[in-house]
């Protein structure tokens, strides 16, 4: 994908998409959800996306918070259902195009149902998951996605639990995109987002992002700085893996466009069902007399 | 039933139909166009119904992975502008309350229909109840105003559906439609009354200029105007509370302030809102409040008892909360006793008792799985007006 990075970093002014009057913002300094947002800011600017038509949908969470800030319409919902709502609201309007943000508590804990289901069916909607291991918002408890050993404030002796691969999990429940990246590189962030975006179904992408201030700081994982750059040596390729001392995640976790599937979308094959069961209806009232009859 | 479902034509002829699909009848001629929900017995009827239905006035249905879901796509629908039901049954109802509450505090128009069936839990699923009164109001967590209709007959079914639309579009309130298992899976003969096609309740839309528009201002009517998104104004929707802007604050005085009219927002319109049937109240020695099915076994003890002399009057709120209780008091004016029958362990006798506060108020419960006959009602109105006798 990097072969087709145009550099429009220099006409793209994230203020043109953020309400002014939001100012300052919440997150701590150094969050990577900052850098995620700025990601899909910029992709939906090289997009040229009308921010009339750009509906947004969040979660709860640091990450669901995000919504707010965008100058678009903007839904903060409940925790953990931000895909469903977005769901009846793609499927009412097909003219707007939904985007959702969503934590890996919201999406993958309480969320989880809906997520597969979303995958499954395949409406078109894309689903930004900003995955920083932890409950980020409620004071830093463990969540699904949480590395194995970490200290979070409910596992003070260390996370057991093994945790979720997001996307080789929507995968598998059918999603018809699916990619990663990091808050490391933004670029390959607003790339990838804006091909998710682009994508005719369900688009899964998952942005690996730090939460300095509470998980960092638990974890000894240094300044943001620091934790960012940990990314980057930790995503290299496995071969040179057992070189880095403390993996800041310890699964294998490849980045980019992971999956990519040719399927039918549901709202336009709801659609053209729909209009055939209307010609076909009209086609027998007109052969038949009482059109009051039911 | 093959794939295509009719729709009545209006002021259409008699048509003999089960409440459930009734509902199904009403919401389409409300102008319903977006129904989710996930199947429980007894209210699948509707989702059946809808899914042939709405495909043919360019409505969407979809069967989502829970009652969460199928509640918050409903509200999603209704926040893209389009009218939009679900349906369900007490362990559903359960499941969608968080999100009712979301629909109450963002203002957001949507319709809930609750078949009750016996609880609690599992409880009995192919049997009647009237157990989700209280349930229907207070629900969900926090302060919020809750508007719930709740019709007796098949052909009500259809025209409280209607009017569930038409008060959750004008006053932007989910609005829940509340009836038993007996009514919904009666078949009754129903005369479709014409509810005139165009005079539907549309919400108030936002108009003017973005930069004067404010998402929750109060206006002089106590309700907001909503926008429609892709018309320019580009606001933000919250269930954190939230000021005229829409945007989230705890400052002390906006939130007195915007939840304050929340929560007293149907208080003024109480003329539009409160209905009710009050049946041989003018002289009642015993006056018996009931709804739904125990409502028309009432109906049938008053002619029993008025045949043998013993004046009884029934008074049945149609809409359930906020309770008619102005009307309930001149119901009850020459009362001496008050009878609720209904089909739980004491719900509706609560709201009764607290209205007529000084009035002796007996109840009749039954949580078996069977309707209260209208002959329990009439021995026990009958043995009532002996006791109170003067
Ligand atoms: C029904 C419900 N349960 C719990 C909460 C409390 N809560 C708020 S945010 C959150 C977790 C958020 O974690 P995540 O989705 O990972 O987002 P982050 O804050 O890390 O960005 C929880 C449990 C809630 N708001 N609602
Ligand atoms: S708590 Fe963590 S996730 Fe939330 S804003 Fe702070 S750094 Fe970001
Ligand atoms: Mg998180």
């Amino acid at each position: 994908m990097s072969s087709t990075i145009v550099d429009s970093a220099a006409e793209f002014d994230v203020r043109d998409y953020l309400r002014k009057e939001m100012m300052p913002h919440f997150l701590c300094p150094g969050c990577g959800h900052g850098i995620a947002l700025r990601a899909l800011l910029w992709a939906v600017h090289e997009l040229g996306m009308d921010k009339d038509k750009l509906a947004v949908v969040s979660g709860i969470g640091c990450a669901g918070r995000l919504s707010a800030y965008i100058d678009a319409n903007t839904f903060h919902v409940t925790h953990g259902r931000p895909l469903a709502y977005a769901t009846g609201l793609a499927l009412a309007r097909p003219d707007l195009h939904v985007v959702v943000i969503t934590g890996d508590g919201d999406c993958l804990a309480i969320g989880g149902n809906h997520l597969i289901h979303a995958c499954r069916r395949n409406l078109k909607l894309t689903c930004l998951m900003l995955n920083n291991e932890v409950y980020g918002m409620t004071g830093g408890q463990v969540s699904p996605t949480t590395s194995e050993t970490r200290l979070t404030t409910t596992t003070p002796l260390g996370n057991s639990e093994p945790n979720f691969d997001a996307c080789a999990l929507a995968a598998a429940a059918g999603a018809s995109f699916v990619g990663r990246e990091v808050t490391h590189h933004v670029p390959k962030l607003k790339e990838l987002i804006r091909a998710g975006l682009a994508h005719p179904g369900f688009a899964f992408v998952e942005v690996l992002s730090d939460c300095t201030e509470i998980f960092g700081r638990k974890n000894e994982l240094g300044s943001s700085a620091e934790m960012v750059l940990r990314q980057k040596s930790e995503l290299r390729p496995s071969a040179y893996r057992d070189t880095v001392n403390t993996p800041f995640r310890s699964n294998d976790l490849p980045t980019g466009v992971l999956s990519k599937r040719d399927r039918p979308e549901y709202g336009a094959a709801y659609r053209k069902a729909a209009a055939a069961q209307r010609a076909d209806a009209a086609a027998k009232d007109g052969a038949r007399t009482g059109k009051g009859e039911f | 039933m093959n794939a295509v479902d009719k729709l009545p034509a209006p002021g259409a002829a008699l048509r003999l139909v089960s409440g459930n699909h009734a509902c199904a009848l009403g919401a389409v001629a409300a102008g319903c166009r977006f129904f989710a929900g996930y199947p429980i017995t007894p209210s699948s009827e509707i989702a059946e119904r809808l899914s042939r239905l709405l495909p043919q006035v360019g409505g969407v249905f979809v069967q989502m992975e829970d009652e969460i879901a199928s509640i918050a796509a409903v509200i999603g629908a209704s926040m893209g502008g389009v009218k939009a039901l679900t349906a369900t049954s007490g362990p559903g109802f359960s499941l969608k309350q968080e999100n009712i509450g979301y629909a109450a505090g963002a203002e957001v128009p949507c319709v809930i229909v609750n078949v009750m069936r016996g609880g609690p839990s599992t409880g009995m699923p192919t049997r009647p109840s009237q157990s989700d009164i209280m349930q229907t109001r207070w629900g969900s967590h926090g302060d919020y105003p809750m508007i719930v209709l709740a019709p007796a007959s098949v052909r009500e079914i259809y025209t409280e559906t209607v009017r569930a639309f038409d008060l959750a579009e004008t006053f932007r309130t989910p609005v829940v439609l509340l009836y038993d298992q007996v009514i919904a899976q009666l078949t009754e003969t129903v005369e479709f009354p014409d509810i005139g096609d165009d005079a539907r309740a549309e919400r108030k839309w936002a108009s003017g200029p973005r930069e004067a528009y404010q998402p929750y201002a109060a206006n002089e009517d106590g309700i907001p105007a909503m926008s429609r998104p892709g018309g320019g104004y580009r606001v933000h929707t919250t269930g954190l509370t939230h000021s005229e802007s829409g945007f989230p604050t705890q400052n002390p005085e906006a939130v007195a302030r915007n939840l304050g009219r929340l929560l007293t927002k149907f208080e003024r319109h109480r003329d539009v809102i409160d209905s009710w049937q009050a049946l041989d109240c003018d002289d009642a020695d015993v006056l018996i409040v009931a709804i739904g099915i125990s409502a028309r076994a009432a109906t049938r003890a008053l002619a029993t008892a008025r045949a043998k002399g013993v004046r009884l009057g029934l008074f049945r709120p149609v809409t359930l909360w906020p309770f008619p209780e102005t009307a309930l008091r001149a119901a009850a004016k020459t009362a001496r006793a008050v009878l609720v029958p209904e089909m739980n362990a004491g719900q509706l006798e609560l709201e009764v008792q607290r209205i007529l506060g000084g009035k002796r108020v007996y109840a009749m419960h039954r949580y078996d799985g069977e309707p209260i006959t209208p002959a329990d009602i009439a021995a026990r109105a009958q043995a009532l007006a002996q006791e109170t006798a003067i």
